[in-house]
């Protein structure tokens, strides 16, 4: 008989307990990249100086335009809408040539990627180059790699607190002036400067400060390859503009595996043992936190430090180099299949070498020739033809034009002498920065008279009108035309603008209406 | 729950839902994306504290930045109101002739004068000014009552034919279908119609002149130019403010309209009707 007293326990666990709970939330696991030194480290430090250097230094740049528009290179006057960029200046009608650059810059992108990957993501976007600039603080406080880690684990001592406050407070000062660098691009540089540090400036110029400063410390100090992981849409692009031809970091695992820590000992064992061995210095230096054997993959940004660490590694061992290198997708398909027969059997390094040392010579290596291809040629010329359009346009463009807009309410209006008059907004555009004296002529309609408002007309349709430098002029023109005169409904004739001076001109259509019966 | 479901291939844990065999993967969601949404949430907390928010019976909360974009446009009118002081000023000072003369006031009255006309004359005058049947064409070249500006900013002020203004625009043609014969109106609806270029039956016309040397001319002139004091139209011109032709004609000289203009200058005030006697004054007749 069972005790009465005892119950059977039911077989129930706690669902939600401590130990089987599971977080809301993934936390980021922190990447501790490790400084290197190499061909494409510096090449990175040279692209990075070259590339701040820009930033920062192009609002002051001067460029002397004469006394009546801005002295700088480099200028978005939106107030007044219009854009200096050196000799070239850009009214908001002209918009068509930043699109146009756009564009360019579209397809440049397409070019550089199916031929060197993402080389724009390794080497010049704003977000690798400045995470490589607060790594260098970051670096520079806190020590190399193991340091950090040692650093990041241990509990809050007084030396911690510090080396984290000086690390942050560098890093908001870069934050600061990257945003603050940012501003000079829309008003007078050195004007602005004074202004910002005396407190005057506008707000709007504060504003822009305080969000780029928290934009910039935000992606590249505290999210740093998050930006590049989760947010960033160009790696999804950039992924459909790689083909087999073109350069990626590649772990060549064709020599690389098996990998072993004891080469030696499997050596003497007589198993195969390839190049890599297993030292984890390609992982230590990415600043992703990815592993480049595990092969191509989206968060690799092709920054090449991996490259650097391996091949360090390569030449302390006296291995060749390129373990990890630029490699195509069909070069590395050709080596695979020749160090695993085919297909046959896993790598086995002693198929891609001969005797056992030096590398066989049917090996695929990289050649130049693969850059020219249908697919870069295609890129190739709907970029220049882009740019050329372009160049065109801009060495051929109008910088007089007269712009005419017919009045529509009333169409026309008849006289007391039964004469039909139609109105005109005549806009003259003078698009260089020097006053101008345009003179109005009306073409065409030999009968008609021309009056304007607000100015006395000289008898012969024809007048004079001084146009302020960079402006626009505004004129309401009259043209009447005796009934007797009138054939049609619509009568088209020319209003001509001129500059005596420089022979620039320009000519509008216009159209003059009557009604359809005429006394 | 006998456990987790652990997918295969991914070796992460399940939700337990699932749909024709397809089942629903179990991944944590980045803390960024998570630090990022309760910031969104104590923002939408702080929002609600700081701008008009929460409904109530009547208005809703008012926040403790007591915001309100009706308020905000209160401050730009007042704020475009300073920045048009200056002008105001000028035009409050200067006659219309004097502010058509200036460049930068007439640009200024012309811009403030369209706008008042777009609200306040529209309505008889046409978007356009073009006029219609019995409203006159402001852009023509024919004023009843004179085309320089101060006549204009006269006709504005006081109107015409206005009752209660005791300065308005006044006159009154008779309606002549009680005074003279109805042939004598065809007669006389001739020769005026043939004023004006139309060949009319001359039969009519030889006796019309006389009739209106009579009738007419003390009003309309002997040369039937009209008169601008008296609001009494030019006959031997291309416009009829009530429809040319000889039919047309005799209906106004038997039983004339007469068109009721309301004095402006009472409502809109005396820089308002500067402006818009300056609009109308650009509109291509002005003298």
């Amino acid at each position: 008989m069972r005790d009465k007293t005892q119950t059977e326990p039911p077989e129930a666990e706690a669902i939600d307990s401590p130990n089987t709970r599971e977080p809301l939330y993934a936390p980021r696991k922190k990447v501790f990249p490790k400084r290197i030194s190499g061909n494409f480290r510096s090449f990175k430090w040279l692209v990075m100086a070259i590339s701040l250097a820009i930033y920062y230094l192009t609002p002051w740049l001067r460029w002397d335009r004469g006394p009546f528009a801005p002295d700088q290179a480099v200028l978005i006057d939106l107030a007044n809408r219009r854009f200096y960029f050196f000799f070239i200046e850009i009214w908001p009608q002209e918009f068509y040539y930043v699109a146009g650059l756009l564009v360019m810059a579209g397809i440049g992108l397409f070019l550089i990627t199916s031929t060197v990957g993402r080389a724009w993501c390794g080497y010049t976007c704003p977000q690798t180059v400045w995470v490589d600039l607060f790594l260098v603080v970051e670096r520079a406080i806190e020590g190399d790699r193991n340091a950090r880690i040692k650093l990041d684990a241990g509990s809050w001592t007084a030396r911690k607190l510090v080396l984290r406050v000086s690390r942050h407070a560098i890093w908001l000062a870069i934050a600061a002036a990257t945003g603050g660098a940012w501003i000079f691009y829309f008003a007078d540089a050195p004007s602005l400067i004074d202004e910002v540090f005396a407190g005057t400036a506008a707000p709007v110029a504060y504003i822009t400060i305080g969000v780029l400063t928290a934009t910039t410390y935000t992606f590249g100090g505290l999210m740093r390859e998050q930006v590049c992981t989760y947010m960033c849409p160009w790696p999804r692009i950039q992924a459909a503009m790689l083909d087999e031809n073109s350069l990626t970091v590649t772990y060549n695992d064709w020599r690389g595996e098996p990998r072993s820590r004891h080469a030696k000992k499997a050596l003497a064992a007589g198993q195969p043992v390839g190049d890599c061995v297993d030292c984890n210095a390609c992982v230590a230096v990415c600043p992703m936190g990815i592993d480049i054997r595990d092969g191509q993959q989206l968060e690799c940004i092709t920054c090449a430090l991996c490259i650097d660490a391996c091949d360090g590694v390569m030449n302390k061992l006296g291995k060749e180099r390129g373990l990890i290198s630029y490699a195509t997708l069909s070069d590395y398909n050709a080596n695979m299949a020749a160090a695993t027969a085919g297909g046959a059997c896993s790598v086995n390094p002693s198929l891609v070498r001969t005797d056992g040392s030096a590398f066989s010579n049917r090996l695929a290596h990289f050649h130049v020739r693969k850059i020219f291809r249908p697919r870069t040629f295609v890129y190739m010329s709907a970029w220049s033809a882009v740019g050329l359009a372009l160049l065109y346009s801009l060495l051929t463009r109008d910088r007089l034009e007269v712009n005419v807009l017919h009045d529509r309410n009333p169409q026309f209006v008849t006289l007391s002498d039964g004469s039909i008059r139609n109105g005109y907004t005549v806009k003259l555009l003078n698009m260089i920065p020097e006053p101008r004296t345009i003179v109005v002529t009306m073409q065409g309609l030999a009968d008609a008279e021309m009056s304007v408002v607000g100015i006395d007309m000289p008898a012969d349709r024809s007048l004079s009108v001084p146009v302020e430098p960079d402006r626009l002029k505004m004129l309401k023109i009259f043209v009447s035309q005796p009934a007797e005169q009138i054939n049609a409904q619509a009568q088209t004739f020319k209003f001509r603008v001129e500059d005596k001076a420089s022979f620039e001109s320009d000519e509008y259509t216009a159209t003059f209406n009557a009604p359809e019966i005429v006394r | 729950m006998s456990g987790e479901h652990i997918d295969e291939v991914s070796d992460v844990s399940t939700t337990g839902h699932e749909w024709d065999g397809i089942k629903e993967l179990n991944n944590p969601l980045p803390r960024w994306w998570v630090i990022t949404f309760y910031v969104t949430i104590v923002w939408a907390i702080g929002y609600t504290i700081a701008y008009p928010a929460w409904p109530m019976l009547s208005s809703a909360t008012r926040g403790v930045l007591v915001y309100s974009s009706r308020n905000d446009v209160k401050n730009e009118l007042a704020a475009a109101e300073v920045a048009k002081g200056k002008y105001v000023a000028a035009l409050q000072a200067k006659t219309v002739s004097e502010i058509a003369a200036d460049d930068v006031l007439r640009g200024f009255a012309i811009a403030a004068g369209g706008a008042a006309f777009k609200v306040n004359c529209v309505q008889c005058h046409g978007s356009g000014a073009q006029g219609s049947k019995g409203f006159p064409n402001l852009n023509d070249d024919d004023w009843l009552w004179g085309g320089k500006a101060e006549q204009i900013q006269q006709t504005i002020t006081h109107g015409i034919r206005f009752a209660s203004d005791s300065d308005t625009r006044l006159s009154e043609m008779p309606a002549f279908g009680d005074i003279i014969t109805p042939e004598q109106i065809r007669q006389v609806s001739a020769y005026v119609s043939s004023l004006s270029g139309a060949v009319g039956d001359q039969a009519l016309v030889i006796p019309g002149a006389n009739v209106f040397a009579e009738n007419c001319a003390a009003c309309h002139g002997d040369k039937a130019k009209g008169n601008t004091e008296l609001g009494a139209p030019d006959l031997t011109d291309a416009i009829w403010l009530y429809g040319a032709g000889e039919t047309a004609i005799a209906a106004q000289v038997r039983a004339p309209k007469q068109g009721v203009m309301p004095a402006w200058g009472g409502r809109l005030g005396e820089v308002t009707v500067k402006e818009l006697a300056v609009y109308v004054h650009s509109l291509g007749g002005g003298e």
